[in-house]
């Protein structure tokens, strides 16, 4: 177990290094850092000067390290665009997106699963059917059209729902903002949650009903239905728990990629959180918060396959190795 | 690998092979399912009034001897105000016919969409080839990389290839090659499902006696190879090139929705629909609603189609 | 004649395709005594695992029973309610499948698999359960069974599998047990041990069992009476001893010059030329009739219902239906 964990975190670390060069690159390499710092009219001696104190003579070894170690403290820099630092500007508007991403992500698998399920098991009812092709439309609608007509329909024509922002929200602590405690908060979450929640609730709820299809095909299902036991012991006792195992993984990296979602839906409710910074980040080539951006969501993504394969680990006793393999 | 030369006593008499297209399964399989039928011609519609939207549409949006900006927010199916001229669909701030910019949006989303999947599909194919052939590090490589971008949202590599293809291309360029870049971005972002089938496929035929003989008697293996592999992936590559293009779709319209996609000089149906949006609040529908529902209309026809064929093709969940 | 524990009567089994319905079962008639094994053979395709499946009222649909019925004890069973075939299902009938490696659901112990089948059809303890699971876990040869009911399946190797699969199928005392094949996927080694332990466990507890195979010699040491199963058509059935040294069927004459006999002298080498007939190109006549170098002018034109022979044996061939024409 132990040894898994440790595993587990070095292929992390792999990861995030990995991701960290790209980053670098991007930093180093993308337009030159010390035109956007200065501007055009600082003199050659001036951008020398800037480019050795910045250590941007250094081997690119020593640049790397460099970066890593101010990334791990947190420090990327200057936003060329707003003049302030990065991690500032991202920690303000992290909790905005943090909590879209979750009341998104609870819904879409909560529903997901139980449509997924139910759609498995009357695979040929007309409910069965309309939510299928109603899924298909959810996938098949681009994410800020979702949007873009929730706004149109509850915010214009209806008038019950605001259309963007986040409402009044209270302050928690130094950085952290939430909507959950204020009417108006709360109203304001609901139309973006739906929009970013939609397609992966269509996403797990198709995955769901395939790998429940799947597993109801298989031997040990047959078998249980032969031994008499109760539909409910089957589809809920042997079927589902089985589903779960690859839908764990896969859904993981779903609720990982809501946060990365959250860039478009963000901007089609002016939802002052990261994705929207992002996006005006790269229409404005800034560098340092596309190059924050994707370590912050890397780092996500990492964090949240690690609890993937703690998970795996309790559901499939299979992996769990301390006890002697296939013993006779 | 040839053919018995007899046929059992049952088994039909050979026919054109017009008629044994009619008569596959697959063949079957579309004509006895109203969803496919429908969603086929949907798709076709669309795609031949794109192509042809030079001879179809009623005015060319982009041409400015074209525009009366008198002409603009003109409500569908009504006089304007001061013109007196009816458009079908109306037409937007200025002046320009929404059926029209619909038209020549659709072949610009189009273009992105055929030309990314065949981008990613090239791409996938041969990178496919090689790690299965190659195998070794090679392969370990090209897979390890290829599990790390599926981990992450396509929508997001694509974002990202964008803005680093941005900060390359000189200011003055941007706008020329934002269609280009975009294509290559979107391609990249969608190789990797070709290349697992295509590796897959090559990883079980290679061991195969026909490529060692092929080897002995001096032929490249490779080649024999793609003429053996490719065949057999065709039904699969099919599929993920119909998912795929739909996905191409709604990539471009979202990146143009989000401002980073194709110029506004070249409007698609994301630009078109970003416009729309604008005029939400004043009651100028119509601006986001047709091209709305062109996009949503092509995307669900082109996903309809490729969830339709993977079940063609896999009889098993028949 | 005291009466059967299961007696099929003329069971057509269909399947409904795009070219048409194909006939996997037709009109096929046995009966089962109290405490007998009947083997039941014939090549894959022949329908002898459909026939099983029909018995315990888990045909895949769209496939159906079209045809005939299915008693038990005399009640019949091929036309009960979803819910009271399912407390037939494991009660009254078990069912052993072939692979032991697939039959078992990797992600519960095997006490829980065993606990939750007797429990749900019999009105014992908790406590009661297990005890009885670990009895029967002893009986089938499980070392140590009081430890390893804890393990998952994934801790047995195939033989042990198997015999867990067969306590699963014998814990809630069925008065039949249908074995498909139950001996194909495992090693050779083994094969024998857990035909034996099928048969005695079987033999205790006074339960009938309906033996699938495609493997006469093990039909030949273990079955009482035997059925041969050709193209979803029954070819002949009787006791085992008859029907391996005397052989009447063409087909099963076929069938016996497969295994190699000491005791036994055949005239010829028997071998069967050609392959069965795809369901849905049954020529007319005789089934066997492509096939069968007996064949003659009304071997084509129509069908050979089962004749009595004496003894119990029948079979269902023109050869016998002369007078005084001998067999080949």
């Amino acid at each position: 177990m132990l040894a898994f964990i440790i595993r587990r975190l070095f292929q992390s670390v792999i990861v995030m290094l990995a991701v960290a060069l790209v980053s670098f690159s991007l930093f180093r390499f993308v337009g030159d850092p010390i035109v956007s710092m200065v501007g055009q009219e600082a003199t050659l001696a001036e951008r020398e000067a800037l480019r050795e104190a910045l250590g941007l003579n250094d081997p690119f070894v020593v640049q790397f390290w460099n970066f890593i170690a101010r990334a791990v403290q947190g420090d990327f820099g200057i936003s060329y665009r707003l003049q302030q630092p990065v991690m500032e500007l991202i920690l303000s508007r992290l909790p905005a997106t943090l909590e879209l991403a979750l009341i998104s992500g609870f819904f879409a698998f909560v529903l997901g699963v139980g449509f997924g399920v139910y759609t498995a098991l009357r695979r040929r009812g007309w409910l069965s059917n309309a939510i299928m092709t109603a899924s298909l439309i959810g996938v098949s609608l681009p994410t800020f059209l979702i949007g873009v007509l929730l706004i149109w329909v509850f915010a214009v024509e209806l008038q019950w729902l605001p259309s963007f922002g986040r409402g009044e929200t209270v302050r928690l602590n130094d950085w952290w903002t939430t909507g959950f405690l204020t009417p108006s908060g709360r109203a304001s979450l609901v139309l973006p949650a739906i929009t970013l929640g939609l397609y992966q609730m269509t996403l797990i709820m198709r995955l769901v009903r395939a790998e429940m299809l799947e597993v109801l095909r298989t031997d040990y299902i047959k078998f249980a239905r032969a031994r008499g036991l109760t539909n409910r012991a089957v589809h809920f006792g042997h079927a589902l728990k089985n589903t779960m195992v690859p839908v764990i993984t896969i859904t993981g990296l779903q609720l990982g990629s809501i946060i990365a979602f959250a860039i478009i839906t963000e901007t089609v409710f002016q939802w002052p959180g990261v994705g929207a910074l992002f996006i005006r980040s790269v229409q404005a080539v800034d560098v340092p918060v596309m190059a924050a951006y994707l370590m912050l969501i890397a780092l996500i993504f990492v964090i949240i396959n690690l609890i993937v394969d703690l998970l795996y680990y309790v559901v499939d006793p299979r992996l769990r190795v301390g006890r002697a393999h296939m013993r006779h | 690998m040839s053919k018995p030369d007899t046929l059992p006593p049952d088994a039909p008499r050979p026919r054109s092979w017009l008629w044994r297209a009619w008569d596959s399964d697959v063949a079957y399989s579309f004509r006895t399912s109203p969803v496919a039928i429908v969603a086929g011609l949907v798709a076709v519609i669309i795609i031949v009034m794109a192509a042809l939207a030079p001879f179809i549409a009623p005015y060319n949006p982009y041409d400015p001897a074209q525009l009366n900006l008198m002409d603009g927010f003109t409500p569908p199916m009504e006089p304007n105000a001061f013109t007196g001229n009816v458009y079908w669909l109306g037409t937007d701030n200025q002046g320009r016919d929404v059926f029209s910019t619909i038209l020549y949006g659709a072949r610009i989303s189009l273009f992105v969409g055929f030309s990314a999947v065949l981008f990613a599909m090239v791409l996938g194919i041969t990178l496919g080839l090689i790690a299965g052939y190659r195998g070794g590090w090679v392969d370990s490589l090209l897979m390890r990389v290829a599990d790390v971008q599926l981990s992450f949202p396509s929508i997001l590599i694509a974002l990202l290839i964008f803005g680093v293809a941005r900060g390359f291309i000189p200011p003055a360029y941007r706008e020329t090659m934002a269609i280009w870049v975009l294509i290559v971005a979107i391609g990249l972002s969608d190789w990797v499902q070709y290349a697992r089938v295509v590796r897959g496929a090559t990883m079980v035929e290679k061991g195969k006696e026909y490529v060692q003989a092929a080897r002995v008697i001096g032929a490249h293996p490779v080649k024999i190879l793609v003429r053996h592999i490719l065949p057999n992936v065709m039904g699969p590559v099919l599929v993920i090139a119909t998912i795929g293009l739909a996905l191409a779709i709604i990539a471009e319209a979202t990146l143009s929705f989000l401002g980073v996609g194709v110029p506004p000089t070249q409007p698609s149906l994301g630009t078109l629909i970003r416009i729309g949006q604008q005029y939400l609040f004043s009651g100028e529908w119509w601006i986001l609603l047709f091209p709305s529902i062109t996009l949503l209309a092509l995307a669900l026809a082109v996903n309809l189609l490729g969830d339709w064929l993977r079940d063609a093709l896999n009889p098993r969940l028949r | 004649m005291p009466e059967p524990l299961l007696s099929v009567r003329d069971l057509v089994v269909e399947f409904p395709t795009r070219r048409g319905v194909l006939r996997a079962i037709d009109k096929v008639s046995f009966d089962i005594a109290e405490g007998e094994v009947l083997g039941m053979v014939g090549e894959s395709g022949a329908g002898k695992s459909i026939t099983g499946a029909a018995i315990i009222g888990l045909i895949e649909p769209p496939g159906r029973i079209a045809g005939g019925e299915i008693r038990l004890k005399g009640e019949r069973i091929d036309s009960l309610s979803p819910e009271t075939m399912r407390r037939v299902r494991g009660r009254r009938i078990g069912m052993v499948f072939q692979d032991p490696l697939t039959s078992l659901n990797p992600l519960y112990t095997v006490a829980q698999q065993l606990i939750e089948t007797i429990r749900t059809h019999l009105d014992v303890s908790d406590k009661e359960a297990r005890a009885r699971a670990v009895a029967l876990l002893d009986r089938v040869g499980i070392p140590a069974a009081a430890r390893r009911i804890d393990d998952y399946p994934h801790h047995f190797s195939g033989g042990m599998r198997q015999r867990v699969v067969i306590a699963l199928a014998l814990c809630a005392e069925p008065e039949l047990v249908i074995a498909d094949e139950p001996t194909t996927a495992l090693d050779v080694s083994v094969q024998a041990q857990i035909i034996d332990v099928l048969k005695e466990i079987c033999a205790e507890r006074g339960a009938s069992v309906m033996l699938i195979t495609h493997d006469m010699g093990v039909i030949a040491e273990t079955a009482d009476r035997v059925a041969v199963l050709y193209a979803g058509r029954l070819a002949e059935i009787g006791p085992v001893r008859d029907v391996i040294q005397a052989a009447e069927h063409p087909y099963t004459q076929g069938l016996m010059g497969s295994i190699p006999t000491l005791a036994q002298e055949h005239d010829r080498l028997v071998q069967i030329p050609g392959s069965m007939p795809r369901l849905n190109a049954i020529p007319p006549g005789c089934a066997f009739n492509p096939r069968c170098e007996q064949a003659f002018e009304r071997c084509f034109r129509d069908r050979p219902e089962p004749l009595p022979r004496g003894g119990g044996r029948q079979v269902a061939c023109w050869l016998y239906d002369r007078a005084g024409v001998a067999h080949g």
